[in-house]
């Protein structure tokens, strides 16, 4: 065995890789709940890629077969109805878990020097995941899909000039139809998925390379010959981190892969859960109109996106304008993209930030939760303009950040994570 | 092997011309697959005009047609929604149809051929749902306007005539398709008069 080990090693250095990503990988020794969603998400990929190709094997993807193959599935295929809500219920989970991965990030500045490049294949991964879950959501061709992809396309012909050849290019017909379901179905179930795998391994990779932050956002390398022989972490660690003397850390083998695996079976009763006595989530994972076929001649007398898109929906309602309305809404993402040079403040965690820091994160929560909740209803004017105000205070925090951060007073950081 | 000494300047300029043309190649060779998601000869070939029978819609009643996959409003305007039209053309955008949003036979006050009748592409003009025809309740969106269509998406509010209010996200006026009469009681979608 031994030998057959060796002979493998020197042709694929598959032991080095896990030592040094793994095993012998230090992280920080006070990751704390926020440091479950990275595997979490890592997990709901998973889910999504196994149900996803299990559900391939009975859709149809045409405009006749479509609606009918999910009764199918629901009804005649054995265990269908729990392939297909494990993957339903899955794409709200994942947004579930992204959204805390990212509100974790902000809290702690993980965005901030040295991991850019790791934030920025996090956005990107953020992208592709609303993209793929936009695409997915026409498949199951009811009402639902067919009006929300009518307006979600429409938005590209806000584009000046060249935005009605654009949507008619992206729809490849003149309405919604067959064509665009067979091309949203390739992209959902080839095309995005492979780009959101290798994002995800950039990511981990861009991850390795700087190291894991923590709830301190104090690191935990420090410069070789720095650190009392008998304070350094007392673990073997890789050879590649041997040029620091690597403090307050343990392996990421056995010690965060056993916290993780207890993360994945909480987080495992709450999905199951839903999965069985919740699927639909009383109309938020999977809206009622959605169980009615797709009809071109008549729009639902409500229609609002699935509830992890609400927020943003919400911000392009509340711009009475339709160029406005859908640079708004993409600006609202384009600017997180840019946190790491908007923060220009040296400490990362919150808890060693200015009081001002930590109101203007509590306003920028408070108004992406209204902002998701006035997406997920009707419209009034008193409604209207509420969203507007809470657009207002979703960018006012950025702007604000730029401001403040550049002086910020900070309480004092400490040299280690603890004693 | 020569010995002879790099031309470092012939060098880059062999890499870049070669890059050129490797570039110029990856461009042409996108074109069939960008091209492929145009719409189809199938597509394009399924725009054939609708006969439509008028002869039984009631005054204020709409109906719904297909047309080229979207929907087609017919609408029998009462003589009460015509005389309302003129009372409020401060309110809109585009009261006089300026933008070519329509043949150019409908460029008149009431957007159509025969007064009464209404023909509209039931889609807004802002992201596409189809807005609701509101005969009675149509004061609730705009105060002494007491009929009108109202979009559920995004609030979007459009007069008897498919012209849009001001103070809403679509820009446009609804797109009124071409058609004609075949006779007093049938006209055709998607032929204008005189091309037929």
């Amino acid at each position: 065995m031994k030998g057959l080990m060796d002979w493998i090693e020197a042709r694929l250095p598959f032991m080095e890789a896990m030592n040094k990503h793994v095993i012998q990988y230090p992280a920080p020794k006070n990751f704390n709940f926020w440091y479950f969603f990275g595997s979490l998400a890592m997990l709901v990929l998973v889910n999504q890629l196994v149900t996803g190709i299990w559900l391939t094997m009975n859709y149809v993807p045409s405009g006749e077969g479509a609606f009918a193959s999910i009764e199918y599935i629901m009804r005649d295929v054995d265990y269908g109805w729990l392939l297909r809500y494990m993957h339903s219920t899955g794409a709200s989970a994942f947004f579930v878990v992204v959204y805390l991965h990212m509100f974790r990030g902000m809290m702690y500045g993980s965005y901030q020097k040295p991991r850019e490049l790791l934030w920025l294949f996090g956005m990107l991964i953020f992208v592709v995941l609303m993209a793929e879950a936009f695409m997915g959501y026409l498949l199951p061709w009811g009402q639902m899909s067919f009006w929300g992809a009518q307006v979600i396309i429409s938005l590209f012909g806000a584009i000046p000039w060249i935005g009605d050849d654009l949507t008619l290019w992206i729809r490849g017909d003149y309405v919604i139809s067959g064509a665009t379901l067979n091309r949203f179905f390739a992209l959902h179930v080839i095309a995005l998925p492979l780009v959101l795998v290798v994002l995800v391994f950039l990511h981990i990779l861009a991850l390795h390379e700087v190291g894991s932050n923590n709830p301190e956002g104090i690191d935990i390398k420090k410069p070789k010959g720095s650190v009392p022989e008998g304070e350094k972490s007392p673990f073997k660690y890789h050879a590649r981190y041997d040029k620091y003397d690597i403090v307050d850390a343990v392996p990421f083998h056995p010690y965060y892969t056993v916290k993780d695996i207890m993360g994945v079976a909480g987080f495992l009763i709450l999905f199951c859960y839903v999965i069985f006595f919740a699927p639909e989530m009383g109309g938020y994972f999977l809206e009622k109109p959605n169980f009615e076929a797709a009809n071109p001649l008549k729009t639902p007398e409500h229609i609002a996106p699935v509830w992890y898109f609400t927020s943003f929906y919400a911000i392009l309602r509340a711009i009475p304008h339709k160029l406005m309305g859908v640079v708004g809404m993409g600006a609202a993402i384009v600017v997180l993209f840019l946190l790491p040079w908007l923060d220009r403040c040296k400490v990362k965690s919150v808890k060693y930030r200015s009081i001002w820091h930590k109101l203007n994160l509590t306003q920028f929560v408070i108004c992406f939760v209204i902002l998701g909740i006035l997406g997920a209803i009707p419209a009034t004017p008193g409604r209207t303009i509420l969203a507007q105000i809470t657009t207002f205070g979703y960018f006012a925090f950025f702007a604000l950040l730029w401001f403040y951060s550049k002086n910020e007073k900070c309480k004092p950081v400490p040299e280690r994570i603890s004693k | 092997m020569s010995n002879a000494p790099v031309d470092s300047g012939r060098r880059r300029f062999l890499t870049a011309t070669t890059a050129v043309v490797g570039g110029a190649g990856c461009v042409f060779a996108a074109v069939p697959f960008i091209q492929s998601w145009n719409p189809s000869a199938k597509a394009k070939a399924a725009g054939a005009p609708v006969e439509v029978d008028i002869s039984k819609i009631e005054p204020g009643q709409l109906i719904r047609v297909e047309w080229r996959g979207k929907p087609v409003w017919v609408v029998n305007r009462s003589q009460a929604a015509l005389d309302e039209l003129s009372t409020f053309e401060q309110q809109l955008k585009d009261p006089a149809s300026d933008e070519p949003q329509q043949p150019e036979f409908a460029k008149n006050q009431y957007r159509s051929l025969k007064p009464e009748l209404l023909v509209a592409v039931g889609l807004c003009t802002h992201l596409g749902c189809s807005p609701t025809y509101l005969p009675d309740t149509f004061s609730e969106q705009v105060a002494g306007v007491q009929s009108g269509f109202f979009c559920p998406c995004h609030g979007s509010k459009f007069d008897m005539a498919g012209r849009v209010f001001q103070n809403v996200p679509a820009g446009l006026n609804l797109v009124i398709p071409p058609y004609t009469f075949v006779d007093d009681n049938t006209i055709i979608i998607g032929v204008e008069e005189g091309a037929a």
